[in-house]
């Protein structure tokens, strides 16, 4: 692990305190993200990622422990030393938090206006800004006049304009429809890779995850209950709240009908959006003349694309299982086995 | 009915009078209202600095001034603007109690317009790193001024109401002069020219500032 950390936290405890005596947001917190990853931080809603995004910066002060982003203790500096590594660490918002009386390029002018850069300089580095989110032509609009994507996308150049070493989503996508988070996404992704930008993602969508995350903590009940790969953790994740939120409504279900020997081999299927709309289970059925029994589905079909994931018990015989693969190779379909303990 | 030159030359001086009053006040009374509404809301409990002692007794100072019937603050007011003019009466003159009067009210409403700025924007330039001079000059007032514009709008208004009472007391301008001929001299149709002029101009400053507030409010496409 050569890998250099870029967020450190230690021994993280936030509580509130309320009326009816305090809450707890947050409870012993450790949690290390490397300079240039995507790590993403899910949890059902009140689980505290919100809160925890915000020990990142301080918007939120930690009860107990200490955060080190880039190598410096927030929590150890005076307001002003906090002012100027902020400028260090943008961040985007689920309900983008634009200023609604200013222009696009006014937006992206603010941060910079408010380190003391001057007007021309800072229109030159909006003007940049705005072809990195593809909305030049947008750029003398007012935020009540652009869609909920493009006032992301002025969000995004927004947070960029300090050139900051890291970037905080806080449910950055939550307010889009599936096809703009997946733009918003991508355009994520090409900023971490173009600019090297360590990225944040708090979300409360698995799919959000699996689309741009490298590495992800499970948020639940006030405590991390499991970090790691994100494909490590799909194959075999170890925790009930993890198994939550990867196979939503599962614990309405019945248990599973064991069918077959107990070591039977399993294989998630993942409909990522990408893939027309088209019964490919009853296809592969009927292609590789093999019956498979789903174990789990949670799929919808969105504008005519279908996103979700499925996961189906794999017949005995050697033939039919490649005959399958084969088939999901070539419907460009994605898919891995899993173990059984996943359900 | 019809007047004589004189009295028309009177309803005229009247009237700029009453104008120099009401505008000169209004800037007065922004200029101490402005920066105490921003204070009630940057010291408050939720507020970008909290500072509760001070908070509170702000509130209750203004609530006190804003408690005393504008005509009694008149009055009570005499020997602080003779100590600060040297006269109590005239348009100048009434200029004294009419910021003291209406400076906590105009706070009160510039509190009211600040707070309606979404928190989440203030959110956004904290984590940018703004200091809280720099959310209230360049996020607070800003996001705010279609909302302090409406308020300013209905503050002339009210300015304008406690400048006609001040005829009462010699105060100048169309209160003195449907006080002096109207009341005291049961000229009914002087009364009502006033009374005419006063409507027109509260109509006046009123549908400006409202479409001002609409023009420059760019929340709508």
């Amino acid at each position: 692990m050569d890998q250099k950390e870029i967020i450190r936290i230690e021994g993280l405890t936030k509580r509130f305190s309320g009326k009816n005596g305090d809450v707890v947001a947050l409870e012993g917190i450790d949690l290390s993200i490397n300079q240039g990853e995507i790590f993403g931080i899910i949890g059902l809603s009140g689980a505290g990622k919100s809160t925890l995004v915000r020990c990142m910066n301080l918007l939120e002060r930690p009860t107990e422990g200490r955060v080190f982003v880039d190598g410096q203790e927030l929590s150890a500096l005076t307001e002003k030393q906090l002012r100027q590594a902020r400028r260090g660490i943008g961040m985007i918002f689920q309900q983008f938090n634009l200023l609604m009386q200013s222009t696009a390029i006014e937006n992206i002018c603010f941060p910079l206006l408010l380190s003391g850069v001057n007007r021309r300089e800072a229109e030159k580095r909006a003007l940049e800004l705005l072809e990195i989110v593809g909305l030049s032509d947008r750029r003398n609009a007012y935020p009540a006049q652009l869609s909920g994507g493009q006032k992301q996308r002025i969000a995004i150049a927004r947070a960029l304009a300090n050139e900051p070493k890291v970037l905080l989503c806080d449910e950055a996508t939550s307010a889009l429809d599936p096809t703009t988070t997946r733009s918003i996404l991508l355009l994520l992704k090409e900023i971490n890779e173009r600019l090297g930008i360590t990225i944040v993602v708090i979300t409360h969508e698995m799919r959000v995850v699996e689309e741009i995350c490298s590495r992800v903590a499970i948020l639940d009940a006030s405590h991390v209950a499991e970090m790691g790969k994100v494909e490590e953790i799909f194959r075999r994740p170890k925790t009930a709240a993890a198994r939550r939120l990867l196979f939503p409504g599962r614990e309405q279900r019945a248990e599973a009908p064991a069918f077959g020997a107990k070591n039977q081999r399993m294989l998630r299927i993942v409909f990522d959006g990408m893939t027309p709309f088209e019964p490919v289970i009853a296809n592969m059925v009927l292609v590789c003349g093999a019956p498979v029994n789903i174990l789990f589905a949670n799929t919808r079909a969105i504008e005519g694309k279908t996103v979700g994931q499925m996961i189906v018990q794999l017949p005995e015989a050697e033939d039919a299982v490649s005959r399958i693969e084969a088939y999901l190779n070539a419907q460009n379909v994605h898919y891995e086995e899993v173990t059984d303990d996943v359900l | 009915m019809m007047f004589s030159k004189e009295m028309l030359n009177l309803f005229l001086e009247g009237t700029l009078e009453t104008f120099y009053m009401v505008v000169m006040s209004t800037l007065l009374a922004y200029l101490i209202g402005l920066p105490l509404g921003v204070l009630l809301v940057v010291s408050g409990e939720d507020g970008i600095r909290p500072m509760p002692v001070l908070n509170r007794t702000l509130g209750v100072v203004i609530n006190l001034l804003r408690s005393a019937p504008f005509l009694i603050l008149l009055v009570a007011l005499t020997p602080v603007t003779r100590a600060i003019l040297g006269t109590s009466l005239g348009s100048t003159a009434t200029i004294v109690p009419l910021v003291i009067g209406s400076a906590p009210f105009i706070a009160r409403m510039v509190e009211s317009s600040i707070k309606e700025v979404d928190g989440g924007v203030i959110e956004a330039a904290q984590s940018m790193g703004a200091s809280p001079m720099q959310i209230v000059l360049r996020v607070m007032l800003p996001e705010a001024k279609p909302s302090l514009t409406v308020g300013a709008a209905i503050a002339v208004t009210t300015i304008l109401g406690y400048s006609a009472m001040a005829g009462f007391v010699g105060g100048g301008g169309l209160g003195t002069i449907a006080v002096n001929y109207g009341v005291h001299r049961y000229q009914t149709d002087v009364m009502l020219v006033t009374l005419a002029l006063l409507v027109a101009i509260v109509q006046v400053f009123q549908e400006v500032g409202m479409h001002i507030a609409a023009r420059i409010d760019k929340r709508r496409r």
